[in-house]
């Protein structure tokens, strides 16, 4: 069993939403985040003066599965959240890491069955 | 006495063309025809022999006759018993009932008054508008964070206004005769009078008031007015003045400076004798809460944060541009009540154009200044052109009956650009105004006052007037603040206050709650 994190651009989420049921992930938790990497940030204006927004909007996707499905995962946010041309700084960056155990709440699994 | 006698003068003039508002036919037809009131006229003639020609009537019973009213003798005995000794007299209640209904009827047959009176009481509720307006311009430049706060005291702004303008205010502006030093300064408490008494009723509402309007019109669209110039200094100060001191602030301008230096022009006082030109209030409304805004930001100081060290300026983000732009259309409607009305009657003619140049200038405002946006920054800035469609309507203001289609336009052009300048110019001087109320409404209003000497050519007057408002409100301004601020140990909220936002800081709730983080 594997934890996926990824970090991905805001405008990108419904074509990784799709990309991923393509492949049988259907479970997935999305929150809202704020970071800056390498893109740093960008300069927006206001009333005459410019200023420089550090901290940028990005989705973070939590995706829990097993084995098998880890590669399918990885290739399917790959090709959706990769900017068109090869992509770009502020893309984004997937994290695996592996997962003790799991358990569902309403039946009260444990393992890979519960995923 | 003498002073009902030259309230009822008034009304005799009005059917001598002195008002403008007697070009009305019915009036004029009124007070030539005469056959109407044969009784009444007899019955004077027993009274006051002495007395010829009823066009030049004075009395209660000519200025009724004037207007046709028929009488029984029961009533004619009782006006003229009222004419033989008026501060001797008590009304018989059924009978000043009688009369007062009478001149009901006749004040409903006149249809310029009845128009005028309607147009003004909408004009008011325009101007109300305008409140509303302000509040949502002010909160969607502020940070949500102080938005409880900026509300607040836009809600409290008006109902002090209009308290302030009712106990003291509306007579110490149009003071009529009563003048404490001629011409400079008057005070004057209440509003209305004895709806009972039908000469008081006559004298107020009817076309006798002097304005095809009643009193209560007239109290309430003025009222509005000076809500607005202290509304004006609430924007300058947001998002660190301490709530109590600065309502302390704003009821004593309001409440005692706004009708005091108002009369000066618009209550008959010197700078009207030196025919200053401010139609309905570049100068004595939006500059009066300008210079008000100005000392008090100077005293108060920046925001935390908003100047660097090294003098860069960080900008404070607005939360909420969409109500901010809500705001600038509000305020426009809003403006159509606040020019169209100053008319001051429906006269067609005059409020059609006053509409329009007011809209031209505040379109070519909002043009000018969001054109300068964009080449300056090489962005066009939003908040710019709102900033600069409220820069025409304040520039407008005081000539939009005299200016031309063409100087209307100038006018709004030049006060787009002037206010992007200004803005810019304000910060490298670090006084910081989170609204941009200074540069709308205090150097907009400077300028739009000085343009009308473009179409009048009266230079000297024009400026005479901006620099006496100048001296007088940001001196009354920093004497109130300082005394404030000593009174109330600081006008300033704390640092970590300021941080944390007015809303929790002075009000202990905040604009937006969020149901599942308080366990709803």
């Amino acid at each position: 069993m594997k934890l996926i994190i990824a970090i991905i651009q805001p405008a990108k989420l419904e074509a990784v939403k799709e990309a991923l049921n393509g492949v049988e992930v259907i479970r997935l938790t999305v929150s809202d985040v704020q970071g800056f990497g390498r893109q740093k940030g960008h300069t927006e204006v206001y009333r005459g003066h410019e200023y420089t927004v550090n901290l940028l909007r990005k989705v973070k996707l939590e995706i829990a599965v097993n084995e098998t499905f880890v590669e399918p995962t990885v290739q399917a946010i790959l090709g959706a959240a990769r900017s068109a041309d090869g992509g770009k700084v502020g893309d984004g960056k997937i994290f695996i890491m592996p997962l003790d155990d799991c358990v569902r709440i309403r039946t009260g699994e444990r393992g890979s069955d519960a995923i | 006495m003498r002073f009902l006698i030259s309230l009822l003068g008034v009304l005799a003039l009005a059917g001598t063309g002195v008002s403008g508002y007697a070009e009305e036919p019915a009036v004029l037809a009124a007070s030539e025809t005469p056959i109407a009131a044969e009784p009444l006229a007899i019955a004077v003639e027993e009274s006051a022999p002495a007395e010829a020609e009823p066009a030049e009537d004075t009395s209660f019973a000519g200025s009724l006759s004037g207007l046709s009213i028929e009488l029984t003798p029961e009533e004619a005995a009782a006006v003229n018993a009222y004419d033989a000794s008026p501060e001797s007299f008590t009304w018989d209640k059924n009978v000043a009932k009688e009369i007062i209904g009478k001149i009901k009827e006749s004040a409903n047959k006149d249809s310029f008054f009845t128009a005028s009176n309607i147009w003004m009481m909408l004009a008011t509720a325009l101007v109300l508008i305008m409140h509303l307006g302000f509040s949502t311009l002010e909160t969607g430049l502020c940070q949500s964070k102080n938005t409880v706060n900026i509300l607040f005291k836009n809600v409290m702004i008006v109902c002090i206004g209009l308290l302030t303008y009712a106990i003291c205010g509306f007579m110490t502006m149009y003071p009529g005769s009563n003048w404490i030093i001629p011409g400079w300064l008057a005070f004057g408490t209440g509003v209305g009078f004895d709806l009972g008494n039908p000469v008081d009723y006559l004298a107020n509402m009817t076309s006798a008031y002097g304005y095809p309007y009643t009193v209560f019109t007239d109290f309430l669209f003025q009222g509005m007015f000076a809500a607005t110039a202290a509304t004006i200094i609430s924007g300058a100060v947001a998002e660190r003045i301490k709530l109590g001191p600065f309502l302390i602030f704003v009821t004593l301008y309001v409440g005692i400076l706004y009708p005091i230096v108002g009369s000066w022009k618009w209550g008959g006082g010197w700078l009207a004798d030196a025919n200053f030109t401010d139609f309905a209030g570049s100068t004595l409304v939006h500059s009066v809460g300008g210079w008000g805004a100005l000392v008090a930001i100077l005293v108060l100081g920046p925001r935390n944060g908003k100047y660097g060290k090294d003098g860069q300026v960080r900008p404070v983000l607005p939360s909420n541009l969409p109500l901010a732009t809500i705001g600038v259309f509000l305020l426009w409607l809003g403006w159509f009540g606040f020019n169209g009305g100053s008319v001051l009657s429906a006269q067609g003619g005059d409020v059609s154009y006053v509409l329009v140049t007011t809209s031209l200038a505040a379109a070519m405002g909002g043009f000018a200044a969001a054109m300068t946006s964009w080449v300056v920054t090489k962005k066009p800035d939003l908040s710019m052109a709102l900033n600069g469609i409220l820069a025409g309507l304040v520039g407008i203001t005081a000539s939009p009956d005299i200016s031309s289609i063409m100087m209307s336009m100038f006018i709004g052009l030049s006060s787009g650009i002037i206010v992007y300048f200004a803005v810019l110019m304000f910060d490298k001087l670090k006084i910081d105004d989170p609204v941009g109320a200074l540069s709308v409404h205090l150097v907009c209003g400077i300028w739009g006052t000085l343009a009308v000497a473009f179409t009048n050519g009266e230079w000297v007057v024009q400026i005479t007037g901006i620099v006496a408002y100048g001296i007088a409100c940001s001196a009354f301004a920093l004497v109130t603040a300082l005394i404030i601020k000593v009174i109330c140990g600081g006008l300033r909220v704390s640092a970590e206050e300021e941080h944390e936002g007015l809303d929790i800081g002075e009000h202990g709730t905040p604009a937006y709650h969020f149901p599942e983080a308080a366990g709803h």
